[in-house]
């Protein structure tokens, strides 16, 4: 198994999709980190002529909890797209070509096949999403000195978002070609992202069948739970019940979600085991 | 001992029958030959034998072991007909992933990497990556993978295809040396000159059907067929000529018969200067494989089938 996991983090190393990603993450940072030295600067010229207050820290904190949500939000994208595409054609792009045939007649289980891919893509997304968001992180901490709140608890979140979206992108390649597949988890990450938002708007507006829809969504598909749970703790106290920011939630994801989200991953990940298993090659 | 056993193995994709019924045993150490037109559910059989493809019915044993054991694989080679690599590895690397899959590691997987190497001559090949090799060069690399861990039974699944003349030439030599070592090989070729040379037994197989075995090796070709180039003859020699084969007939100034034993030449040579002809030629040939093949495959209809 862990001949395969080393196999496909070489190969996941060379794809250019990885580095596309690398680079494009690296330019992301660099601007999110250009931009935040300016945005601090104008804060700070404005501090010089107001005087001090408790309302005037609390603005500030604001501004840059948004100027990190921001960056977050958009590095989840990121995230999902990277956690999808990588891994989108390692088992149906080898089934297709016929290259899995020599690795299955091997003296290794099917499973460990899957296991080994999965370890492998799952330790390169764990890297590039710690460094994503630690970077977004410590960008804004070490320029404004402002700490994201329980960001031990919403990055294993957003880890988890990141596997669950990973394992099911590898599961699709034991079902679907390698298209089908992306169009597929794509679709997956679509259906709950607006069902998420349906829920959202159902909350503003008290309207309970639409909140409805947003909680079957998020037991069909967890990834925006997941990541307005991470949201969630990410802002300060009360900040949701403002509605000021796109990402502050009306309604905040149960964390028994989080419980249901590992459930899913494990089953996601345990089907694609036993498809591999069934099919033929 | 049977390597291989298969009894009344079917596989059915949908509405498609892809093997209808095989049925067949190949011994320990064989050059065992598996031929049939395209369609014919070969490269469907050996997927199955190696436990790539679940049959719809029937039962198979690979080294007394049921299909895909992980026991049995590790005593198998396979070479498949459609070869995909990993393209972005060395010769070298590649071939230590697969020697890794076989749980090979340290001294004995490198020096049985550069002895393959060696042996399927791309020892200077072997630090470059396998997307700047040739075709036959892959086909060569995927041969070294197939031979790694000192396969008891190796499958060849089109070993040829790509090959120049010498690089046939040098498998057909890595085959007869690992016949020799004791390995048995399963060869499917479309390439029949290359099987009637290296293979123990064959087998044709007919829309999923073995429906002719012939052994090579023992001459169990029985049927020759005489060409004369004789003086003037008439009909009554024709009709003697009876006595020692079957078919007679005028071809131009030839006649043509099929005999079943070369032994009756002499005799028959006697029998023609007796009735006073004069004999110019008298030559026996073994039907080739590939007249075989062909006589086998338009059997129903005069007509050979070939599926896309």
């Amino acid at each position: 198994m862990f001949t395969i996991a080393h196999l496909t983090f070489h190969e996941a190393l060379r794809k250019r999709v990885l580095l596309a990603a690398i680079v494009l993450g690296a330019l992301f940072l660099i601007i999110f980190g250009v931009g935040i030295y300016f945005i601090n600067d104008a804060v700070i010229k404005q501090e010089l002529r107001l005087p001090p207050s408790a309302i005037r820290t609390q603005s500030n904190r604001l501004a840059y909890n948004f100027l990190a949500m921001a960056g977050l939000y958009t590095v989840n994208f990121l995230l999902v797209m990277m956690a999808t595409l990588l891994p989108v054609d390692t088992l149906s792009g080898e089934i297709s070509s016929g290259s899995i045939q020599s690795l299955v007649v091997k003296p290794v289980r099917r499973s460990q096949i899957v296991l080994g891919k999965w370890l492998g893509f799952a330790f390169i997304m764990l890297i590039y999403a710690t460094c994503m968001i630690g970077g977004i992180v410590g960008l804004v901490a070490i320029m404004t000195s402002y700490d994201l709140p329980n960001i031990h608890i919403a990055l294993p979140i957003m880890l988890l978002e990141t596997l669950l979206l990973l394992t099911l992108s590898i599961a699709g390649g034991t079902r679907f070609t390698t298209l089908t597949n992306g169009v597929f988890v794509f679709g997956m990450f679509g259906l709950a992202f607006i069902g998420g938002w349906v829920e959202q708007v159902g909350g503003l507006l008290g309207n309970q069948a639409a909140q409805n829809i947003g909680v079957v969504t998020s037991l069909i598909m967890p990834s925006e739970a997941l990541w307005r749970l991470a949201a969630h703790y990410m802002q300060p106290d009360g900040i949701g019940a403002l509605n000021i920011t796109p990402f502050s939630s009306t309604i905040v994801p149960s964390p028994n979600m989080l419980w249901w989200a590992i459930g899913y991953t494990l089953v996601v990940l345990m089907l694609a085991i036993r498809h591999f298993l069934q099919r033929d090659l | 001992m049977f390597v291989i056993e298969t009894h009344h193995l079917q596989k059915q994709f949908g509405d498609k029958l892809a093997v209808a019924d095989l049925t067949l045993t190949v011994n320990s150490g064989e050059v065992f030959g598996f031929l049939g037109p395209n369609g014919a559910g070969k490269s469907t059989s050996i997927k199955m034998l190696l436990g790539l493809v679940k049959p719809s019915a029937g039962n198979c044993w690979v080294l007394g072991l049921p299909p895909g054991n992980v026991q049995a694989r590790s005593k198998i080679g396979f070479l498949p007909e459609h070869f995909r690599f990993h393209d972005w590895l060395t010769g070298r690397e590649f071939l230590h992933f697969h020697g890794r899959l076989y749980g090979m590691s340290g001294q004995t997987l490198k020096q049985r990497i550069e002895t393959l190497l060696t042996r399927v001559a791309l020892l200077d090949a072997g630090d470059r990556k396998l997307q700047q090799y040739s075709k036959g060069m892959l086909q060569r690399i995927g041969l070294a993978m197939a031979l790694l861990n000192h396969p008891k039974i190796v499958f060849l699944d089109e070993p040829t295809s790509g090959l120049d003349p010498l690089g046939r030439l040098l498998v057909r030599d890595i085959i007869t040396d690992i016949r020799n070592e004791g390995t048995t090989v399963f060869l499917n070729s479309h390439l029949l000159s290359e099987i009637e040379v290296t293979c123990n037994r064959v087998v044709f197989l007919k829309r999923g059907n073995v429906v002719r075995e012939i052994n090579l090796k023992d001459n169990e070709i029985h049927i020759n067929e005489l060409e004369l180039k004789l003086g003037p003859v008439n009909d009554s020699i024709l009709q003697g000529l009876a006595q020692f084969g079957s078919n007679a007939h005028r071809d131009g100034d030839l006649i043509r018969m099929n005999i079943q034993d070369e032994a009756c030449l002499p005799q028959l040579a006697r029998w023609l200067v007796g009735q006073g002809c004069e004999i110019y030629r008298l030559a026996a040939h073994h039907p080739s494989l590939e007249q075989l093949f062909v006589e086998t495959m338009t059997e129903d209809n005069g007509q050979l089938t070939v599926d896309s």
